[in-house]
């Protein structure tokens, strides 16, 4: 590993000040499970590494207040698979948080590192859009919120300024009920990144939300009006036909060594009805449990 | 290389003992066990996060050191292999291990107790999907997977009596 200049401010000022004066040449480093592994192999050069871990405004700190969940940029995938708030309101959340590498990744890999690293395959990235947050960012002019579906850009980008970074990300807490759900397809737990990526939530209103990831170079957000799936009675077809409009958006790579377009298309369709169906059930689950 | 070799001072607790380092800030967390502190039972193999054999617990948390920066542990509390003996007794988990014959090489062997240390701390009864999601980032080449659940089992349940 090449050398480099370490900074670890304490506080965000002095974070965005760094950030703006040094711009292009820095390292946001939060766990490192993503950075650690491309500064040894070269392909991220930094002269400086700014370690976000001791900056109190990006604490791993889970809090909800006036309907709205907190999630601190530094808050690591075993606290949110495990936080009682997090399983509660946003389910899917937790179980993409608990299914991220393995306990050694989950006990370092933070929230805002999957995002801001940005790859097609970011296990949050699904729930996060499916749950409408914001992100929280800092930068010279102050803070901002962006919507999660402005966030990526393409594989390895997002809408950060070079001299922004990430504070803390918002989820509205569902105004009614909404059942969701998770899956993805690996080859080998813990191991490996995702081939397909998908989360679903239906909420009484039949509202159907899908998005997914892995299969193009930014994950996809696509929502159900017609209520056609949400509806238990829909005839299969109808059902089928709503689906394949929103897999539209589907472009998987040809040159990927992980999977094949063909599989990766197939394995979505399956993973979508799956999904659909989990959530439906969860969704009836809630509303027994209200009765 | 470019540049000089920028260091810092850091202060950990390593197996109990106070050391206070001027370490290189790229210098892994890894490395400084290994080569500043000669703690070679911490193993160094696939340095991207996968094999589990560069396992320690930091602040009483299992990571692969191989991915953590030395400066990043500064004012942590670290835990290696070699500090889960006590007065010249193997500790429950590595005496299950030798009776189960779940070393062979023993490459592995540091890595998959620290996993294991830290699933029992956490889930002192876990059942056998527990103990494989709990050791899922310790790859054993050798193929001990069976020998090393048996091993974790057997800990388990004898504290339960
Ligand atoms: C063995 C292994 C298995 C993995 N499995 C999975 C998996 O199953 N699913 C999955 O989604 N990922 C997986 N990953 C990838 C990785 O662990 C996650 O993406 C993780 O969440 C990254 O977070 P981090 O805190 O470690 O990020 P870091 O490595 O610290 O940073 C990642 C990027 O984000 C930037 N960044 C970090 N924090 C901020 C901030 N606050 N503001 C702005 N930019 C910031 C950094 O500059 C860097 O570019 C795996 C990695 C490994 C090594
Ligand atoms: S050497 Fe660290 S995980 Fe393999
Ligand atoms: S005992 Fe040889 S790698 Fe596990």
């Amino acid at each position: 590993m090449r050398t480099f200049a370490y900074e670890r401010p304490v506080s965000l000022a002095d974070a965005v000040a760094l950030l703006d004066s040094h711009g292009p040449s820095t390292r946001l480093l939060a766990g490192g499970t993503d950075l650690i592994i491309r500064l040894r192999d070269g392909s991220a050069r930094p002269g400086m590494v700014i370690d976000v871990k001791r900056i109190p405004e990006l604490c791993p700190e889970i809090r909800e207040r006036d309907g709205v969940l907190t999630i601190g940029a530094t808050t690591v995938m075993a606290d949110l698979a495990a936080n009682g708030l997090v399983r509660r309101h946003f389910e899917a959340l937790a179980e993409a948080a608990s299914v991220v590498g393995s306990v050694q990744i989950r006990n370092r890999a933070t929230i805002a590192g999957n995002i801001c690293n940005a790859s097609p395959a970011a296990d949050t990235a699904p729930p996060l859009l499916v749950y409408g947050a914001v992100v929280v960012a800092a930068g010279p002019h102050g803070s901002r919120r962006i919507p999660i579906s402005e966030f990526f850009v393409r594989s390895g980008l997002t809408s950060l300024e070079p001299n922004e970074l990430v504070v803390a990300i918002e989820l509205p807490v569902p105004a009614s009920l909404t059942g969701a759900v998770h899956l993805r397809r690996t080859r080998r737990r813990g191991h490996d990144l995702a081939s397909v990526t998908l989360c679903c939530s239906v909420n009484e209103a039949g509202v159907t939300r899908l998005a997914y990831g892995s299969v193009g170079p930014k994950p996809v957000l696509e929502q159900d009006e017609t209520h056609v799936l949400a509806n238990p009675s829909a005839p299969d077809d109808a059902k089928q036909v709503v689906l394949e409009r929103m897999f539209a958006e589907a472009s998987p790579s040809k040159r990927s060594m992980r999977a094949s377009p063909e599989y990766r298309m197939a394995m979505l369709r399956l993973l979508g009805s799956r999904a659909m169906r989990t959530a439906i059930e969860r969704l009836a689950e809630k509303r027994g449990a209200q009765a | 290389m470019s540049g000089v070799i920028k260091t810092l001072p850091i202060e950990i607790t390593v197996n109990g003992r106070r050391r206070t380092l001027e370490v290189a800030v790229h210098h892994t967390l890894l490395d400084v066990l290994r080569e500043d502190l000669e703690l070679t039972g911490t193993k160094e193999c696939c340095l991207v996060g996968e094999c589990g054999a560069c396992t320690v617990m930091v602040d009483g948390r299992i990571v692969d050191s191989c991915l953590m920066l030395a400066v990043e542990a500064d004012g942590a509390e670290i835990l290696t292999v070699e500090g889960l003996a006590r007065d010249g007794h193997l500790n429950p988990l590595q005496q299950a291990f030798l009776d189960k014959g779940a070393v062979q090489c023993g490459f592995c062997t540091p890595g998959q107790l620290m996993a294991a240390q830290a699933l029992l701390v956490e889930n002192p009864h876990p059942n056998v999907a527990e103990v494989q999601e709990g050791l899922a980032g310790n790859l054993c080449r050798c193929g001990c997977y069976y020998q090393i659940f048996e091993a974790v089992l057997s800990v388990a349940e004898a504290g339960s009596r």
